[in-house]
């Protein structure tokens, strides 16, 4: 019976569950290896309220359509964004990171800390279609709550999809923990309302 | 003082063996089976069941595919998951209550009161909190309805231009319309121009809970209607005559915050008003009363006219009859006059018209006018004495004078007299449409039936209890097609269909046109109040030869009377589909779910009835059956009944719930009258919850005279014994300290708070059933304290809450963590690891964890998902919660703190129940701010903790309460 436990357990944390590394369809199969590697666009152009809220922000066809009514203007593939800005409606994005109801993340407050993107979305600017890098469970979470030096970077790094961690993370780390007063949150009440 | 005995309810006082149980038993009604010892079999077979359940958690579950959707084009300033606040007003009985109303991407969630405005100075009242959740409610008229078959707009239109046309060659003689009380300049401003095509239409006003009594005084006394305006913050001397001033009324809030603030004992001031209050049932009024007379309301004209005499006018007789009485009328009448121009008589709504000539008349003879009583001119369209009105209009139906009736928001087949037969006048109308809220009593015998915008879908303004006017502005297009009362009226005109945005807007440019306005319009929407609209106080003198007679013979001091009052929940009924509202314990009764004939315990002796006894109610030839509750504080032979239960039609809420009051009031007597019968015809449980979650005995309250606080300021405090604990102490200095605390002086029991944190924290409503199961979820109660004779108690009101205590007892007996303290110092409760034992709870000396024992939460009707706080989890079943002290509120000021690099400031974290406060009785912040608000008021010496002897350092502070007692009465 023990043995069936900790197969279940070992299940539970595995890829398949956690629906890692699986890409994800799109109405739209945007592209952030094309967007962010191939145009180098930043990623707060799009995601425009990473800095000041918790929701990073999906963006409105809107800002799509700010270069799309200029270049690729009959691309067949884009004819759900242009659909969606002629007709009002919304475009609808399958969610790749889905934390669950009783968690409340706030990106702001991590990438003002000192935390990458990559971090926990993965090398984004490889990925043709996003898939989800992390398992999101709450001991990876905790992982990095309990020693965010082993994670934490450069605010100037933040947004750089090509940083990889130096050889003296975890001195780096303590430094910028200390200099950003980086906390180690581990109460209860930080993600759970 | 330590020796005064506090008790909760009679069943307290007489500590009956059903009480005991209560305070011992946390959980009442369990099956039997959990309290035998557990036999080995049942123990084994158990066992297995966990085991096989256990198995089941490993089993893995893939989140299901969840959708973004964004914007196709993002409104400006909107950050998706940080709400925005839009002013508005909530409008009743025709008056408006500023708000700011909380916006989850365009659902309107929560609101606060708007600073700006006159009547809430930030503050709001418990049917403000609740009306976010009528929004929403799903039973809502949502059609059109012609004869009882669905219809539609456009041919309601089309209905209308038939019937103009016949009125209009008839210059408008046939053509009646009745409204609610109102004061949109916006509708006046419609109506007179329909007036225009229509010189011959009648224009009534109904409101249920209207006042006809101060209408026909002040046209006694003035000559015209005026609107009186108290300034609370100005008297030293109140005496109410019947009045609830603090909680009912337009500028309640308001008055609420002008009492409190001249009744604190802080930093050496101790300066406090003393106020009296002459009532038939307790009140949050009376409860705060510094010497408190219960009389029938009857007898109040007697004692106005004594009181009078003694103030010092002739031609009044000089005695009431009673001794008491008598030496209490003298001692006021003393007080009074020593503060001239500094005392304040205030009539009653419920009273009639001699009382208030003769509360006018003594204020002129005090000098009060024009110091702590303004009069302005009427701040509400069409003034009328809205009993009459409503008469006429019943009398001009029966003649067949009325050729078209439009009811615009009233439910006058439910809400007028019953000897009025409404319902049957109306139906000699040819012609008959309704807008409202809801398929009603009365959209059912109306042809056409149209729904109405709620406040927060539609355009209008409304005028605050000063005149001051605001433009109501929706928060969200109407959910089911609603229109406003302004569209519907356009319906009558030669340009139906006009948008209510349109005509609020074109209105206010007739006032306010030029170049500016665009500048005028932003701002005053903005604001919520539009400026230098206040109505400008009069210098008058009122005619004290015309003070009226008594309105009837003096009632046999043996006779039984009947009293009608609006609910502290339902209101008139106009509420009675809102669950929040019906489940909030009523104050001072802790009544939910119902209404009843409260009766003195002696009254009650004397008929040989008890509490929650079922008895037939007879008066002036009409019987209803209601339930008995004996009320403490109840004046002797006065019976008083609620309004607004007992509906046929409105909802599924409202339906079957308590009795028709309605179904007892008479036309020519709508507030009271003698001659009731009561006959005991059986029983009737009642879910209160005033014995529920009681503490034990010990000194919960504390409380003192002024004079007793002068010379021992610190009686408040404890003789402490040492702190000791088994447990390491933890050093908060490095973090936030959050406490609270809370002034008892000034908390007058009203409920906003506890609606407030309904609203804020999506706490879930149970149900009658459940409540009598002690059931009830709401994580804060106000726990009402008597102390004295039950037929004359004084009231201490206790918001009880988490305490969050340092050292709290309900953590450690958690097996599996799930209640844990935080680094701040908050007790935490983690829903998703608690399984539901309720150690915690059975732990908790305060008694303030509850426990989801059903689903309560409604997870089905869709409406509500836009209802709820998305920064707060809905709880399932199985799991215990409790105030968190908003802990997404903290959490928000500490990000936002985070983000710029500083600390949060003092008054950054604004607690839901804090925001609603009226009086400003609590006050949130970080004890380890010395200059903090907060810690200001815990060093007050009045400044303790309840049940501090058990060592479990609670982080509220309360303030012991200080009263103002008259000597001279003190001496009798």
């Amino acid at each position: 019976m023990g043995a069936v436990a900790f197969g279940l357990a070992r299940l539970n944390e595995s890829s398949y569950v956690r629906s890692t590394d699986i890409p994800i369809e799109q109405p739209v199969p945007f592209s952030h290896e094309h967007h962010v590697r191939g145009l180098g666009i930043d990623c707060r152009n799009c995601h425009q309220t990473v800095e000041i809220a918790a929701s990073a922000g999906i963006p409105p066809t809107h800002t799509c359509m700010s270069c799309h009514s200029q270049i690729w203007t009959t691309a067949e593939m884009l004819e759900p964004v242009r659909a969606s800005y002629r007709e009002n409606r919304p475009l609808e994005w399958n969610r790749v990171y889905d934390v669950p109801g009783f968690v409340y993340f706030n990106h702001a407050i991590h990438v003002n800390k000192g935390m990458g993107c990559t971090t926990c979305h993965g090398q984004i600017d490889t990925m043709p279609l996003v898939w989800k890098a992390s398992s999101l469970t709450m001991e990876w979470c905790l992982d990095c709550h309990r020693q965010p030096e082993k994670f934490v970077r450069p605010r100037a790094e933040v947004f750089n999809s090509d940083y990889r961690p130096p050889a003296n993370q975890l001195e780096l780390g303590r430094k910028l923990v200390a200099e950003y007063k980086v906390q180690r949150l581990t109460d209860c009440y930080t993600c759970h309302r | 003082m330590s020796d005064t005995r506090y008790w909760r309810s009679l069943e307290d006082l007489a500590q009956t063996e059903e009480f005991r149980r209560a305070v011992e038993d946390e959980f009442p009604g369990r099956s039997p089976d959990w309290l035998e010892p557990v036999k080995r079999r049942d123990l084994l077979r158990l066992m297995g069941a966990s085991m096989g359940l256990a198995g089941l958690t490993g089993c893995v579950s893939i989140q299901p595919q969840e959708k973004i959707v964004p914007y196709v084009r993002q409104p400006e300033d909107l950050v998706p998951g940080r709400p925005l606040f839009f002013a508005t007003s909530m409008p009743m009985c025709g008056y408006g209550l500023g708000l700011l109303a909380e916006s989850h991407e365009g659902r309107p969630t929560k609101v606060e009161g708007n600073h700006l405005h006159p009547s809430s100075l930030g503050a709001t009242d418990a049917f403000a909190q609740a009306s976010v959740l009528s929004l929403y409610d799903p039973d809502r008229s949502q059609a059109v309805m012609y004869r009882g078959q669905i219809s539609e707009w456009p041919r309601f239109l089309g209905a209308m231009a038939g019937i103009r046309k016949q009125l209009l060659a008839r210059g408008g003689a046939g053509l009646r319309i009745l409204t609610e009380a109102n004061s949109s300049p916006t509708f006046a401003w419609q109506m007179g121009f329909l007036l225009k095509d229509y010189p011959q239409m009648k224009w009534h006003i109904w409101e249920p809970a209207g006042s006809d009594g101060a209408f026909r005084a002040s046209q006694a006394m003035f000559g015209r209607p005026l609107h009186p305006i108290y300034n609370i913050a100005a008297a030293d001397v109140i005496f109410s005559l019947d009045a609830d001033f603090l909680s009912s009324g337009p500028a309640s809030v308001r008055y609420q915050r002008e009492f409190a603030d001249r009744r604190r004992v802080t930093d050496g001031q101790n300066n406090i008003n003393r106020l009296y209050v002459a009532e038939p049932t307790l009140t949050p009024t009376g409860s705060k009363a510094d010497h408190r007379l219960p009389i029938r309301a009857s007898d109040i004209d007697s004692l106005a006219r004594a009181l009078a005499a003694a103030v010092g006018f002739a031609s009044a007789p000089a005695s009431t009859g009673d001794d008491a009485r008598d030496s209490m009328v003298r001692a006021v009448a003393a007080d009074l006059k020593a503060h001239a121009g500094r005392s304040l008589v205030i009539a009653g709504d419920g009273q009639p018209a001699p009382v208030h000539a003769l509360a006018h008349a003594m204020n002129q003879a005090l000098g009060n006018l024009g110091r702590t009583v303004q009069l302005t001119e009427p701040v509400q369209n069409a003034p009328q004495d809205v009993v009459q009105s409503l008469g006429d209009l019943v009398a001009a139906m029966r003649g067949g004078q009325v050729e078209a009736l439009v009811i615009a928001g009233a439910n006058p087949v439910y809400t007028a007299p019953a000897n009025l037969s409404f319902a049957d006048a109306m139906a000699r109308v040819p012609f008959r449409a309704h807008l409202g809220l809801y398929q009603d009593e009365t959209a059912r015998l109306c042809h056409w039936h149209v729904p109405q915008a709620h406040y927060l879908e539609a355009w209008s303004d409304v005028r605050a209890h000063d005149g001051t006017a605001s433009i109501i502005q929706p928060l969200i297009q109407p959910i089911w097609g609603g229109k406003s009362i302004h569209e519907f009226v356009t319906a009558l005109t030669d340009f139906p269909d006009q948008r209510g945005y349109e005509l609020v807007r074109n209105y206010w440019q007739t006032q306010r046109g030029g170049t500016g306005f665009e500048q005028f319009w932003r701002l005053a929407v903005h604001d919520g109040v539009v400026p230098d609209t206040a109505a400008a106080p009069l210098r008058v003198s009122a005619n004290l030869a015309a003070i009226p007679p008594p309105e009837s013979q003096s009632l046999p001091a043996d006779q039984l009377e009947l009293v009608f009052q609006p609910d502290p929940a339902v209101f008139d009924g106009r509420f009675a589909n809102n669950a929040w509202l019906q489940e909030m314990p009523k104050y001072i009764t802790k009544l939910t779910w119902d209404n009843a004939a409260y009766l003195s315990p002696r009254t009650a002796a004397r008929l040989g009835l008890q509490s929650e006894d079922l008895v037939e109610l007879t008066y002036q030839g009409r019987s209803v059956r209601a339930p008995v509750l004996i009320a403490p504080g109840q004046a002797d032979n006065s019976v008083t009944v609620t309004l607004g239960y007992g509906r046929t039609r409105g909802g599924h809420i409202a339906q079957g719930v308590g009795f028709n009051a309605y179904a007892l009031r008479t036309f020519e007597r709508p507030g009271f009258g003698g001659g009731l019968q009561v006959r005991k015809v059986g029983r009737y449980p009642l879910a209160l919850t005033q014995n529920h979650h009681a503490l034990e005995r010990a000194e919960l309250v504390k409380r003192a005279t002024l004079e007793h606080y002068r010379e021992h300021p610190d009686f408040a405090r404890h003789e402490h014994h040492p702190a000791f604990s088994i447990y390491p102490e933890y050093d908060y200095s490095k973090s936030y300290r959050w406490g609270m605390s809370i002034d008892q002086s000034v908390c007058t029991g009203c409920s906003a708070c506890v609606l407030a944190c309904v609203a804020e924290n999506n706490v879930s409503v149970v149900g009658k059933p459940e409540v009598i199961r002690g059931r009830e979820m709401h994580w804060l109660r106000i726990d009402t304290y008597f102390t004295g004779t039950p037929d004359n108690p004084e009231v201490v009101h206790q918001p009880m809450l988490c305490q969050h205590c340092e050292k709290a007892p309900c953590e450690p007996v958690c097996p599996v963590a799930a209640t844990v303290h935080d680094s701040d110092g908050l007790s935490q409760m983690v829903y998703n690891r608690c399984v539901g034992t309720r150690y915690c709870s059975n732990n908790c000396p305060y008694k303030v964890r509850r426990f989801n024992f059903l689903l309560y939460a409604d997870w089905d009707t869709e409406s509500l998902y836009a209802l709820r706080n998305p920064d707060v989890t809905v709880r399932s079943r199985g799991v215990m919660e409790k105030c968190s002290f908003c802990v997404q509120r903290i959490q928000r000021a500490k990000i936002d703190a985070e983000l710029a690099d500083r600390r949060v400031t003092d008054g950054e974290v604004v607690t839901a129940c804090q925001a609603a406060c009226p009086t400003r009785a609590i006050v949130f912040g970080d004890l380890n701010d010395p200059k903090s608000e907060l810690m200001r008021l815990r060093r007050q010496p009045t400044s303790y903790g309840v049940l501090t002897e058990l060592n479990t350092q609670p982080r509220i502070g309360y303030q012991a309460v200080i009263t103002n007692p008259n000597k001279e009465l003190v001496k009798a």
